[in-house]
């Protein structure tokens, strides 16, 4: 009886969780796979087929766009780790108390606004008369205005300033348990500055990178307003090849092959990731 | 100083540290003779982390020396110091194997990794955990442990090794195996340890050389049996070991000295500490529990101070019972410890009993000597 009343319980709490999963990603996903696994022959009449995965692989447009994606999300997402971890190690090592929240705060304080507002943000220090341009010709080191806007560096910016949040976080949070003794023990037995780091603060904070590494990175690959709004109509974003196939096209079918081919991609990528830093995703998920 | 005086390991100079307006540790000096096992004993909050971190080079000293093998460590960092340090909670490295916490020192003196592999092995032999080298620190026991942190340390052949009460967080009989081995791993390696302790029991029974510490000073620096017998000052009577503590006046007189206690009870005593005591002035005097004579009944105990009492309290723990006894004329309240005979087997709450001991026992101090502020009110009976 008891028994019984405890797992109307469990399945009462975990129902809401379930339904969210299976009805918003299950559920469109499945869909997704069936809708880009047909082809239309004529109005209203489809045959199964994989032409559209096979228009990936065959127009090198679609695939060198997923590559270019892929790369550059890498690279934001290492530039994120280089600039987020000393950011959570002072976060989590050399201040207490107040200032500890207000630096936490201020880590957190950009995404009280809209992404959009956010990028539009950056259009106005970056743009032809924006800001930063404005200040270079003030001082003098530019002799005209300079476009900063619609270039892959701009995106760049963009991409680490949405991400940054989300690798301070898992790290301030797996540096924070770090004991102080054991970087002290480490120096007393002849570690340096370097070697501490390679080998006691950076192991030990493995967990944290790599979690941290996969949200940054899915995130920058999924991204669709920075690219878009920071680099322009020619930032080549895979998201907006699916965007074009859904929207500009009116080609369901492509668009959902390319949908389900980011998933897959993607999470190759991280499944590669995890296996050449020989890390476990259960470890890291922890 | 004569040729068989071993070469001195460990000396500091007039060591200072001032936290704000804390003094720390004030004006310590003292000379560590190469292979011996040297404690400081002390309460918490004494200063005895503190002089610690400024030998492991953690601090530096405000002002003072710190030299080892007589080369000054001033200026010197942590990590090109000849010493290394046991930590409380160990900080072994939870990411790596046990071979790869000992051989830790090593790779950071580019040692090779054939010699590294034999000289983890050789001292995890020495340490008797020959199979523990892949085994991952989580999966080893706290006394295991224990004997890893250990192990990390002596590989590197530090001329001294600190330990800072590295036992603490083991269990009562695990800590009392681990005393006699961490004494017997000592011996055999020769190492100097330095032992920073609490704990008298762990000092005394390990040391050489005890140095007792209150409020940033060496109260003194002796032999566990020194320490014991004749402590130097009030401190160090009521600290190490257990002790009555009778407060009152010295009353000069034709049979020796004599205290007068505030409950109005007169003791023959003898005088210890470096302060000569004056007639009339405030003393304190200290009995051990365990140098009292005590029989069932009224008896004539043969003995320089002899009172009758009553049991208030047994507190019976097998070989250190003791009664807690109120003086039945003058209600002083006196701490004994029951012999191991059968005689006391069935004493019960309410019980007379005579206790005697002689005057040689009873160490008398001037009251607040030492220097100025003594903490004081130390109960004794630790």
């Amino acid at each position: 009886m008891k028994s019984d009343g405890l797992r109307l319980g469990t399945w009462l709490l975990l129902g809401p969780a379930l339904l969210w999963l299976l009805l918003l990603i299950v559920l469109p996903h499945v869909d997704m796979l069936l809708v880009s696994l047909r082809q239309r022959t004529g109005f209203g009449q489809y045959q199964t087929s994989t032409v559209h995965y096979l228009a990936f692989f065959t127009e090198p447009l679609y695939w060198r766009t997923f590559m270019r994606t892929a790369v550059m999300s890498i690279l934001a997402t290492i530039l994120t780790l280089v600039i987020a971890f000393p950011v959570a190690w002072y976060i989590a090592k050399m201040v207490r108390g107040r200032v500890r929240s207000l630096l936490f705060m201020a880590c957190l304080v950009p995404f009280w606004v809209s992404e959009l507002v956010r990028t539009y943000g950056w259009m106005i220090l970056l743009r032809e008369t924006g800001v930063v341009s404005g200040f270079l010709q003030w001082t003098g080191l530019a002799s005209g205005s300079v476009e900063m806007l619609y270039n892959d560096v701009a995106v760049m910016v963009g991409l680490v300033y949405a991400s940054m949040l989300f690798m301070v976080v898992p790290l301030v949070t797996t540096l924070d348990s770090l004991d102080d003794c054991l970087i002290e023990a480490a120096y007393d037995l002849g570690g340096n500055g370097w070697s501490v780091l390679r080998e006691i603060v950076i192991p030990f904070a493995m967990p944290g990178i790599v979690s941290g590494c996969i949200v940054v990175f899915m995130l920058s690959l999924g991204n669709y307003l920075t690219p878009v709004l920071l680099g322009g109509k020619g930032s080549m974003w895979f998201t907006e090849q699916i965007f074009t196939q859904f929207i500009v096209r009116f080609n369901w079918e492509q668009g959902a092959a390319f949908g389900v081919l980011l998933l897959v991609l993607s999470s190759l990528i991280v499944w590669l990731g995890l296996k050449l830093t020989r890390q476990s995703f259960t470890e890291v998920m922890r | 100083m004569s040729l068989q005086t071993p070469p001195i390991d460990l000396q500091c100079q007039n060591l200072c540290k001032t936290f704000g307006s804390h003094r720390a540790v004030r004006e310590i000096s003292f000379a560590i003779p190469s292979g011996s096992f040297f404690s400081i004993l002390g309460p918490s909050g004494c200063g005895k982390t503190t002089l610690l971190r400024m030998l492991a080079g953690f601090l530096e000293p405000d002002s003072g020396d710190i030299r080892i093998k007589s080369q000054s460590m001033l200026g010197v960092p942590p990590n090109k110091r000849p010493l290394n340090m046991v930590f409380q909670h160990l900080a072994l490295f939870p990411m790596m194997s046990v071979g790869d916490n000992i051989g830790y020192g090593l790779r950071r003196r580019s040692v090779g990794a054939d010699e590294i592999r034999r000289r983890v092995a050789d001292v995890l032999k020495r340490v008797g955990l020959p199979d523990a080298a892949e085994k991952r620190v989580d999966q080893l026991s706290g006394g295991q442990k224990q004997r890893i942190a250990l192990a990390r340390c002596l590989v590197l052949e530090p001329t001294v090794l600190l330990l800072d009460e590295p036992l603490g967080a083991l269990d009562l009989k695990l800590r009392e195996q681990m005393k006699i081995e961490l004494k017997q791993l000592q011996q055999t390696f020769g190492t100097t340890f330095v032992y920073i302790t609490h704990d008298q029991s762990e000092a005394m029974v390990m040391s050489d050389q005890v140095a007792v510490m209150n409020h940033g000073r060496f109260e003194q620096v002796a032999s566990p049996q020194a320490l014991y017998y004749a402590p130097a000052t009030p401190f160090v009577a009521g600290f190490v070991g257990d002790s009555n503590r009778i407060e009152g006046r010295l009353v000069g007189g034709g049979e020796g000295p004599r205290i007068l206690s505030r409950h109005g009870l007169s003791l023959a005593v003898s005088p210890a500490g470096e302060h000569p005591l004056e007639d009339g002035a405030g003393v304190e005097a200290f009995v051990r529990p365990e140098s009292i004579r005590v029989a069932r009944g009224v008896h004539d105990m043969a003995s320089d101070n002899q009172l009758v009492a009553t049991v208030e309290t047994v507190l019976f723990d097998g070989a250190n019972s003791r009664i807690e006894v109120r003086e039945s004329v003058h209600q002083l309240d006196l701490l004994v410890r029951l012999p191991q005979t059968h005689e006391f087997a069935d004493l019960r709450r309410g019980e007379t009993v005579s206790l005697g001991w002689m005057s040689g026992q009873t160490l008398c101090f001037a009251s607040g000597g030492g220097d100025g502020d003594r903490g004081g009110g130390q109960g004794g009976r630790g």
